[in-house]
């Protein structure tokens, strides 16, 4: 398992891996914004919560399809479901990879773009923590959205359409809590239904994805 | 490490393409799986191998002693050739990798990346794998696409040294290894009689 990790970190590093995309990506939404609102900090200031968490939400969706796909095509997934590893742990340590490449890097540049933003002082900590919880859940879901879509044509589009309204209650918590940290309020509930959520998909999606990885592999 | 395989019936995207194909490989044995393009030698490999269920029928073998190879090679282009084999080797509980490199003449090329090989060097990369997983049951779809000559050669001797070791080799192949020992087996009467979709869900489950 642990060579499978460092296989993958070590692909999404290596040239043409796509490690940066998805922070290049979450950057340049993140600039546009105040572009496209104009120079006004205190509204930016009310928005700024919810637009890192869309814009990581984004970055996070366009590196999903790599996942499995690569692997399909070049037969590492057929080797791989015949190696001694389950299909469970595989989807597991792909998750593992695709959040330590691409969320990882984005919780932490997320306080910087804050800046940007003119996020006020007391919402970086609630912000940033959202994001430690909820990014996990989002490299999770997108493992079982890539795991449905492997060996599909072009399903990147597809497997946005899938994934998408996934992240539904990932971002509702995880904006709500940032939003709150901002307005310096109670962030304690968001942070629990948070930290639920991100629990419950990593506990149950690898069975899901693992399953419709066998079945995709006929 | 027998590998029985009785009355063993296989579908393709739901249409039966063989049927009540039966053999046994026994240690030290090959066996060559000879038919027409189209007549499912490599979805029987892949029910042997695990990847999708038989219709009917059973394959019989010892957990963890079969080691699967298909058409693709599954190397990374961006990793060299000795990351490729190590991830292998490490996936299977192994270590070692230098027997693989030499048993392929893979020396000068340790440090390629993947993506940098000719398609006959992927092949022999793909084939040393076979050697780091440390398994005894080869099953091997076309193993000499794209081998030269001398390749050819060398894959012929590594299979015969394997199964001097007690291993086993099920290769679907057209082209004469030069393994005289070999047994073959002539899929063509095994064609399923009726080539229609008698349960049309099954397609899609």
């Amino acid at each position: 398992m642990i060579a499978l990790l460092t296989r993958d970190i070590r692909l999404a590093i290596r040239a043409g891996g796509g490690f940066g995309l998805g922070l290049a990506f979450f950057l340049i939404v993140v600039v546009l914004v105040p572009f496209g609102v104009g120079p006004q900090s205190d509204l930016l200031a009310r928005i700024a919560a919810g637009v890192l968490w869309i814009g990581a939400l984004l970055a996070c969706l366009l590196s999903l399809d790599r996942i499995f796909a690569l692997d399909w095509e070049d037969g590492s997934l057929d080797l791989l479901a015949t190696a001694p590893l389950p299909m469970e742990a595989v989807a597991v340590v792909k998750a593992l990879a695709h959040w330590l490449t691409t969320g990882l890097p984005l919780v932490l540049a997320a306080p910087v773009l804050g800046v940007l933003l003119s996020l006020p002082a007391q919402g970086y900590v609630p912000l940033v923590v959202s994001l430690l919880l909820g990014t996990p859940a989002l490299s999770m879901i997108g493992t079982f959205g890539a795991a449905l879509t492997v060996g599909l044509k072009r399903g990147g589009l597809l497997l946005s359409l899938l994934v998408l309204p996934l992240y539904v209650p990932t971002l509702i918590f995880g904006a709500e809590m940032a939003r709150r940290g901002v307005d310096g309020l109670d962030y304690g509930t968001p942070l629990l239904m948070l930290a639920g959520i991100t629990c419950g998909t990593i506990a149950l999606l690898p069975f899901a994805a693992a399953a419709v990885l066998r079945v995709n592999l006929r | 490490m027998t590998v029985t395989v009785t009355d063993l019936s296989v579908a393709r995207g739901g249409v039966r393409v063989l049927e009540g194909v039966s053999f046994d490989l026994a240690p030290g044995a090959a066996l060559v799986l000879r038919g027409p393009n189209g007549i499912g030698k490599t979805t029987l490999l892949r029910t042997i191998a695990g990847l999708q269920p038989p219709l009917s029928g059973q394959v019989e073998a010892a957990p963890d002693s079969l080691v699967y190879a298909g058409h693709a090679d599954g190397i990374k282009p961006t990793l060299s050739v000795r990351e490729n084999l190590s991830f292998w080797a490490q996936v299977f509980g192994k270590k070692d990798i230098s027997a693989a490199v030499e048993a392929f003449d893979l020396g000068a090329l340790i440090d390629r990346p993947g993506g940098l090989l000719s398609a006959g060097q992927k092949r022999r990369l793909g084939l040393a794998r076979l050697l780091v997983t440390g398994r005894a049951v080869w099953v091997l779809d076309e193993p000499t696409v794209s081998l030269d000559v001398d390749a050819v050669a060398m894959f012929a001797r590594v299979v015969r040294a394997h199964l001097a070791a007690g291993g086993s080799a099920l290769l679907a192949t057209h082209i004469d290894l030069g393994l005289g020992e070999a047994e073959v087996l002539d899929l063509a009467p095994f064609r399923a009689a009726k080539m229609d979709m008698d349960d049309f869900d099954e397609a899609f489950l």
